[in-house]
């Protein structure tokens, strides 16, 4: 079952989260995502974790037309796999530049390097890109990571800290606040509004955590 | 060419923002005001996204190296060049050597500087708003500094009349109490308590200092309650969503705000009136008055109406000026 509400009269969220996270929803999502960007009247297509979020101009299509043709071109959409490629993200754990790990590693009742090994050996999946410029959402954080968001975010969380919050992994974009808990921190450039592709990462791509000193 | 003489880590340069960058994750950003920026780059014959200067910090002034058109749009700053005063909502020449100061706004809160071609600045992601979460747009991804110098779009020499013109009708601002502006309901309004959704109606909401153009946080003397406890997977939300954290208070997500978020949302506000909320200063209160989707895309069309009139009209005035 989906549910459709207004994001203000330009824009409609599809909602088709039902329960724990589905990868086959979420297939589904990108296949949605990927008619409805290709609409005339649409802005964008945002795919978020088992949602969608669709903007237009109201000034070319009222905003019913556009609802009937997002509940049709979901009903009509199945599972849709994309070209995923293999990413490597390595990773400095611990120490100044991951100051949340004991805190996790009691959480999950695991040592530090259990911890650690238990971040690395997950296969992780680009869910949906947003937040902020070139940020992913990775499912497949094994559930005894699963630690829930701090109470009150960081108001400064620095570029490149390698993160876990909510049930999901992720990499910090830029230095900006956040609710995440920091494990440790990784060189790579997830953005760079300069490149050709700004976005390290592609919507279904696999990502793995490697261990550096 | 232009150069500012007065540094803020608030004033940027801004157009209308990338509405196409957010499946990267990019805020749609721009002017806080797009009317007022609009309307400035209308009365100098610009596109009307052109790019200008959104100044939140003042006293602001600049000096022109050249002959430049400018308007001044916006919060009802005091404006000078050269010391003479300047009627509000005003577009003339400046001279080279002459110097435009603005005063903290008596009313409003953001004043638009537009100038004639548009301020050039490389167009990064394809907008030259500045990004200042991403570091990119605008001058080098960062606000302006005292020394910068900025150099227009060259534009078709088309003159204003001798002493200026300006606008007849003025885009509204807040009153000294406040605003109130239009919503419609968002995703899990029917969550919250029939108390909390009268509330949030009924009730004036203070607009605390965390206030930017990523979001406004307001103080409600009764705080919002959900019906039942909701955990909800990450989304897109757009300009305007009024989200609702835990503790009940809620926060109005602004032009630069997160593309993605997981709190429960109460209501959005509607595009046209987000500019009322730029001008909102801290301290003043907000009021949510509830409207239906057909009256929302009514006054979205009406806006889009009002400035391409305002565009023909000025063309026809600058057409019969050249004549």
């Amino acid at each position: 079952m989906i549910r459709i509400s207004m994001a203000g009269a330009g824009a409609l969220l599809l909602d088709a989260a039902n329960g724990a996270f589905s990868d086959a929803t979420q297939q589904r999502i990108w296949a949605t995502a990927r008619l409805m960007g290709a609409q005339p009247s649409v802005i964008q297509a945002v795919p978020g974790v088992n949602n969608l979020l669709v903007t237009f101009d109201v000034n070319d299509i009222d905003p019913p037309v556009v609802e009937r043709t997002l509940l049709e071109t979901w009903d009509r959409t199945t599972p849709e796999t994309t070209p995923s490629r293999d990413i490597e993200i390595p990773v400095t754990y611990g120490g100044d530049f991951g100051e949340d790990l004991a805190l996790v590693s009691h959480f999950a009742g695991l040592s530090i390097d259990q911890t650690i090994a238990l971040h690395t050996s997950g296969r992780y999946s680009v869910a949906a890109i947003g937040a902020m410029p070139g940020f992913a959402y990775l499912t497949g954080l094994d559930p005894r990571l699963a630690i829930p968001r701090r109470d009150t975010p960081r108001l400064k969380v620095e570029q490149g800290a390698v993160c876990i919050g909510g049930g999901h992994a992720g990499v910090m974009p830029c230095t900006s606040p956040s609710g995440w808990h920091i494990l440790g921190r990784t060189d790579l450039a997830l953005f760079d509004a300069f490149r050709s592709e700004p976005c390290l990462l592609r919507l279904g791509d696999t990502v793995r955590f490697v261990r550096v000193p | 060419m232009i150069e500012v003489l007065t540094g803020s880590t608030l004033n940027t340069i801004q157009d209308f923002g990338r509405a196409h960058a957010m499946t990267l994750g990019v805020a749609r950003g721009g002017a806080m005001d797009r009317l007022a920026l609009a309307c400035g780059n209308i009365l100098l014959g610009n596109a009307p996204d052109a790019a200008g200067i959104e100044i939140v910090f003042f006293p602001f002034r600049v000096r022109f190296h050249t002959a430049t058109t400018f308007a001044v749009t916006g919060a009802e700053c005091p404006a000078t060049l050269d010391g003479q005063a300047l009627p509000k909502d005003w577009a003339t020449t400046a001279q080279p050597g002459q110097v435009l100061a603005l005063q903290a706004p008596a009313q409003g809160a953001r004043c638009y500087l537009a100038l004639g071609g548009g301020i050039d600045v490389p167009p990064v992601l394809g907008a030259r708003a500045t990004d200042l979460k991403g570091g990119f747009g605008g001058l080098d991804g960062r606000a302006l500094r005292k020394g910068d110098r900025l150099a227009c779009v060259p534009a078709l020499a088309s003159p204003l009349p001798h002493s200026g013109y300006g606008l007849s009708r003025r885009c509204p601002l807040p009153s000294s109490d406040g605003t109130t502006v239009r919503v419609l309901p968002a995703a899990e309004y029917d969550v919250f308590t029939t108390a909390a959704q009268t509330l949030f109606h009924g009730q004036a909401w203070r607009l605390t200092p965390s206030a930017n153009r990523m979001g406004y946080r307001l103080e409600g003397e009764t705080t919002l309650a959900l019906t039942r406890p909701l955990n909800l997977f990450s989304h897109g939300i757009v300009p305007g969503t009024v989200q609702v954290p835990p503790a009940g208070q809620p926060i109005i997500q602004m032009t630069d705000a997160n593309t993605c978020g997981g709190y429960p949302k109460i209501a959005t506000v509607i595009e046209p009136d987000l500019r009322l909320l730029a001008q909102t200063p801290v301290g003043t209160f907000i009021r949510f008055i509830a409207i239906t989707r057909e009256e929302a895309v009514d006054a979205i069309r009406a806006e889009t109406r009002a400035v391409q009139v305002l565009a023909r009209d000025v063309a026809r005035l600058r057409t019969s000026l050249t004549a």
